[in-house]
């Protein structure tokens, strides 16, 4: 069995490196916010600093500012997730078909993602949805509708729609290579036995799907918890978008309260270690089910 | 086209079924119905970008007006203008970033996911679990200890730092991507070639490199997007020297007089490079995005 | 070995890691010391600064100041006023000591004095007599100063006015007088409101350095307050309720039709295209209104002071300042600069140099009596000139107040808690939520950032 030792030996060594950046760059910082977050600490009165136990969680816990921020981040993400696979499904269908363009429709339905989401914030607040010269109050004129006052009316509606335009060509380019997988005879099979096209889709397509949607799901909802981009840029957390992310930024840089923002990170960690348990179980499950766990 | 669903080959071919003449052409009706509506809904996903890129082109007299100006008098001044106000070193402080930390993620990440996919590790799960687990970790909740600590090595506005930083930001989706990867490598190539005797170096870059280096370009592509449209932590922990493109953009909303067509056209230059590289690489984004998931 | 114990056992020294960084960080942020020498080698001197057109002036004529000074060269790092304000804190708090000069606004200073941060430049300037330190606007030099010790020099200072369309009003057949009450102002706002032009544009952008830079004006001529000299906390008393709901009635009627997005930026282009009739804002504005190649209303504007409802005035006072951080390892040469940026001769060198419009306005006194500025200032710059030296910094509303300023109150828990019932206000803006309970928040927060004093 020594060869099998040796073996086992050098894939360590393989994995070693990468392992040990990601606890340094990771868990240091983590360890850290511990510390700080039994400190009074604020920035700007360095004389005052001291060691408060858990005086800074009693603050976090009993502003209702936490729970307030962690229902925003389920709303934001929560919508953004659904109707971006949503969307992303009606494209994949559309896309599907063999039709005139279809490459370079597809090319242009990626764009969206790739765009710098710093960049495509700042397009949507100035250049669509400014209430004067804005885009889409031009648009709504155009069919007889009042302008909205997007920033004012509906400040979490327009980082929701910003994300979901982002988020959508993810959905679509997965939910697209599944729809692509799936077996064609089975489909021609189904039209031969008289199925429509609909019934074809919900009896035959969607559940194929399924596991295709769930990656979806699982993979936007990682990227999306950490939103923080258009929350910054285009609303300043008010009217139900202070995401958590934007939470913890504005304690640390605005209310420069370093044990109390360490306290909200701390507080974010738990939650977002319980909420990443759940996810990782299915994630792997998917992972599974696609047989590349067992190989 | 041959998929690999299920663990089994399919082949497939489209062929045109035969129907009765009538329902032929009601068919060809609703089909070209059907092209009309996807590429409608296509062009109102795109527009955004069109309108940013025609904003670009205008004077700044007008971008911002009502109605929209749709024959504008074309002019590359702004273009000009934002290169004027410095933009340069911003973009090769992005460049470096984005490159720099690509190419260190993959260097730690392959093999890494090669101990975790081809070589025997027990138990798999742990370290891959740990890995995708800081992925979930809002970056915002350590961010003060992180500013600290690169306050106290004197990394603040550093772009080798901030280099270092993405790497960690990246490093768990590589791994996880180039695991996908390398599970698909036939277990035989590799058995034969250590049957030969083939030492480690050999089997890795004679042998499986070569295999999966579509995966590799999609990982990355996928980490080079991510670092690229990083704005968190750039904006944090930059301030001139090692500023990168994203946090920059904000500046060219400027309080004295119109500025829409200088965002635009410093917006339109910020994500020229990522959109053009993931038009061209279309194939292994979709791969990449669905973290190796779908083949 | 399973892999998992391997991974605790790597841990242990990761961890310790981390506590030997943390203690090396604290130990940095106590510290942070220069060990200036104050040799007579070259000395390259760092400026942070915040990217507005004086700044920028200051940073094309900065080669004069080299010219005369052959051994010091400047650096200048121009930033966004909130990235400055965030860099140079962080540098500063942290004891970084990136920068030898530093561009801050009146309200960090006398906190940032009191931090022991920033270097006492009463000696050097009192010293000299040509400088003439008693020239600086008196408003201005107060809110900087700390027990009569100046820890910044004013580069240039503001106060806010009412500022109008004289074409729109008088169609209207409404007339201000210099001393408009806010009744009145709210009244001709509602009057001449349509749907091409907004009554009056007013601030409702989030921030304490926006929406509540008026909204605390307002507050304080309605005899409200945020604190009293005692530091308890008047947010949900009726007065601060009042001047609220006044402002929020007025934007909902007469001003900006999407308040939360409108900031002074906004409301200068909605001014200048004119697009509103009436503004109250900052007074360096007048010179953006007035010239005549990015506004369409230059020469047709009237100002006003500040409209009033119990107080005699209620302009707000801002300056923008420049100090030298204690931990710079040039100390001498930083402020030599300093002196120099701030002259009665550098305001003469811009007017010459660039055109007298881009003096440093509501700095130095003398300023307003040069014939070249007054002229091509004229619109604007005697009553600048008159609401600078007539506001109260240590007294601007009917409450005594244990600090100074006007539109802020100079702790450090303010800028937070200022955000943060601003924030809450644009759910009042947009109808979301009533007044009363987002004011009881406001208490609350302001409460425990009283007890904190």
């Amino acid at each position: 069995m020594t060869a099998g030792r040796r073996s086992l030996a050098i894939s360590r060594a393989l994995l070693w490196p990468a392992l040990i950046v990601a606890i340094l760059l990771t868990q240091i910082p983590l360890v850290a916010t511990l510390y700080y977050s039994f400190q009074e600490w604020n920035l700007l009165r360095p004389g005052q600093r001291g060691f408060v136990g858990f005086d800074n969680y009693a603050k976090v816990l009993s502003n209702g500012s936490f729970l307030s921020s962690l229902g925003n981040t389920v709303l934001v993400t929560g919508s953004a997730v659904v109707g971006a696979t949503l969307l992303g499904l009606l494209f994949a269908v559309l896309l599907d078909r063999k039709f005139v363009g279809q490459s370079v429709a597809r090319t242009l339905m990626i764009t969206p993602f790739l765009v710098m989401p710093a960049a495509a914030a700042l397009i949507w607040k100035w250049s669509i949805l400014d209430f004067t010269y804005g885009m889409a109050n031009w648009g709504l004129s155009l069919v007889g509708l009042p302008p909205v006052a997007w920033n004012t009316e509906l400040p979490a509606a327009t980082v929701i729609m910003v994300l979901i335009w982002q988020y959508t060509p993810f959905a679509m380019l997965i939910l697209l290579a599944g729809l692509q997988s799936q077996p064609r005879e089975v489909l021609e099979a189904a039209g031969v036995d008289g199925a429509g096209p609909f019934r074809t889709f919900t009896w035959i397509t969607l559940p194929h799907l399924r596991q295709y949607v769930e990656i979806t799901v699982l993979l936007a909802t990682i990227l999306l918890l950490q939103v923080f981009d258009p929350v910054a840029i285009m609303t300043n957390g008010t009217g139900g978008s202070k995401t958590l992310s934007y939470l913890l930024y504005e304690r640390a840089f605005i209310g420069l309260e370093v044990g109390e923002a360490a306290a909200y990170g701390v507080m974010t960690v738990i939650v977002t270690i319980i909420v990443a348990m759940v996810a990782l179980r299915t994630l792997f499950k998917v992972f599974s089910e696609e047989g590349l766990m067992n190989r | 086209m041959t998929t690999t669903t299920l663990g089994m080959p399919v082949t497939t071919t489209r062929k045109a079924p035969v129907r009765k003449p009538a329902r032929w052409a009601s068919r060809r009706v609703r089909g070209i119905a059907l092209t009309v509506v996807t590429w409608i809904a296509v062009l109102a996903f795109f527009f955004p970008v069109v309108w940013m890129v025609f904003t670009a082109f205008k004077p700044e007299s007008q971008a911002a007006t009502l109605p929209p100006t749709f024959a504008p008098d074309l002019t590359l001044d702004r273009f000009q203008a934002v290169f004027d106000r410095g933009m340069l070193p911003y973009l090769i402080n992005s460049a470096s970033a984005s490159l720099g930390s690509t190419l260190l993620v993959l260097a730690l990440a392959i093999p890494a996911a090669y101990a975790l996919s081809v070589r025997p590790v027990k138990n798999v799960r742990d370290p891959l679990f740990f890995l995708i687990s800081t992925k979930f970790m809002p970056v915002a909740a350590s961010i003060i200890p992180v500013y600290m600590l690169l306050q106290a090595v004197g990394g603040l506005d550093n772009i080798t730092w901030l280099t270092i930083l993405y790497v960690g930001v990246n490093l768990p989706i590589a791994v996880w991507m180039m695991r996908s990867f390398l599970a698909e490598v036939p277990r035989e190539i590799i058995e034969a070639a250590q049957i030969d005797g083939a030492g480690l170096r050999t089997e890795i870059f004679r042998v499986v490199l070569p295999i999966v280096l579509p995966g590799i370009a999609a990982a990355g592509l996928i980490c080079f997007i991510f670092a690229w449209n990083e704005f968190f932590l750039a904006n944090l922990l930059t301030t001139q020297v090692a500023r990168t493109t994203p946090p920059v953009l904000g500046s060219f909303v400027d309080g004295r007089g119109q500025f829409l067509s200088v965002l635009s056209a410093a917006s339109t230059i910020a994500i020229v490079p990522v959109v053009i590289a993931g038009w061209v690489a279309q194939k292994q984004l979709v791969r990449g995005l669905a973290m190796g998931a779908i083949k | 070995m399973t892999l998992r114990t391997r991974m605790r056992r790597a841990t242990v020294p990761a961890v310790l890691a981390a506590g030997a960084l943390v203690v090396a960080g604290c130990s940095g942020a106590g510290g942070g010391g220069g060990t200036s020498d104050g040799g007579d080698g070259p000395v390259e001197l760092t400026l942070a600064t915040v990217n507005n057109p004086q700044m920028k002036d200051m940073e094309e004529l900065k080669g004069e100041f080299e010219e005369a000074h052959p051994d010091i060269t400047v650096n200048f790092v121009q930033m966004e006023e909130n990235d400055l304000r965030d860099a140079v804190t962080k540098d500063i708090a942290t004891g970084g000591g990136q920068y030898d000069i530093v561009t801050i606004g009146s309200y960090e200073v006398p906190i940032w004095a009191q931090n022991e941060w920033l270097t006492d430049l009463t000696e050097p300037l009192t010293s000299d007599a040509e400088y003439d330190v008693d020239d600086l606007f008196a408003p201005v030099k107060d809110v900087v100063s700390v027990d009569d010790s100046l820890y910044a020099v004013p580069f240039y200072g503001e106060s806010s006015m009412l500022m109008y369309n004289k074409e729109i009003l008088d169609e209207a057949g409404i007339t201000l007088s210099d001393h408009p009450t806010w009744d009145e102002v709210a009244d001709a706002a509602r009057e001449v409101n349509s749907d091409d032009v907004t009554g009056i544009c007013l601030r409702g952008k989030p921030g304490w350095g926006e929406l509540f830079a008026p909204l605390t004006t307002v507050v304080q001529t309605f005899g409200g307050t945020w604190f009293d000299a005692d530091w308890n906390a008047h947010v949900d008393d009726p007065e601060f309720n009042e001047a609220v709901q006044f402002y929020v009635d007025l934007v909902k009627d007469a001003g900006p039709a999407d308040p939360v997005s409108t900031g002074f930026t906004e409301c200068l282009n909605t001014m200048t295209q004119g697009k509103a009739a009436m503004w109250v804002d900052a007074t360096v504005a007048a010179g953006m209104l007035e010239d005549p190649e990015a506004s369409e209303v230059a020469g047709k504007m009237g100002y006003a002071h500040a409209p009033v409802k119990e107080t005699e005035e209620s302009g707000w006072l801002w300056s923008w300042n420049l100090a030298v951080p204690e931990t710079t390892q040039n100390k001498d040469a930083a402020i030599e600069f300093v002196k120099w940026a701030t002259s009665k001769e550098y305001h003469q060198l811009v007017g010459e140099e660039l055109g007298w419009t881009r003096v440093p306005p509501g700095a130095r006194q003398s300023t307003y009596e040069i014939p070249e500025y007054v002229e091509a200032a004229e619109s604007f710059a005697p009553i600048t000139q008159d609401i600078m030296l007539s506001v109260n910094p240590t007294q601007p509303g009917l409450y005594e107040q244990s600090w100074t300023g006007i539109q802020y109150v100079t702790i450090p828990e303010f800028q937070d808690l200022g955000n943060q019932v601003s924030q809450d206000l644009s759910d009042v803006f947009a109808g979301r939520s009533e007044l009363g309970p987002v004011l009881e928040r406001g208490q609350q927060l302001a409460q425990e950032a009283g007890d904190a004093q």
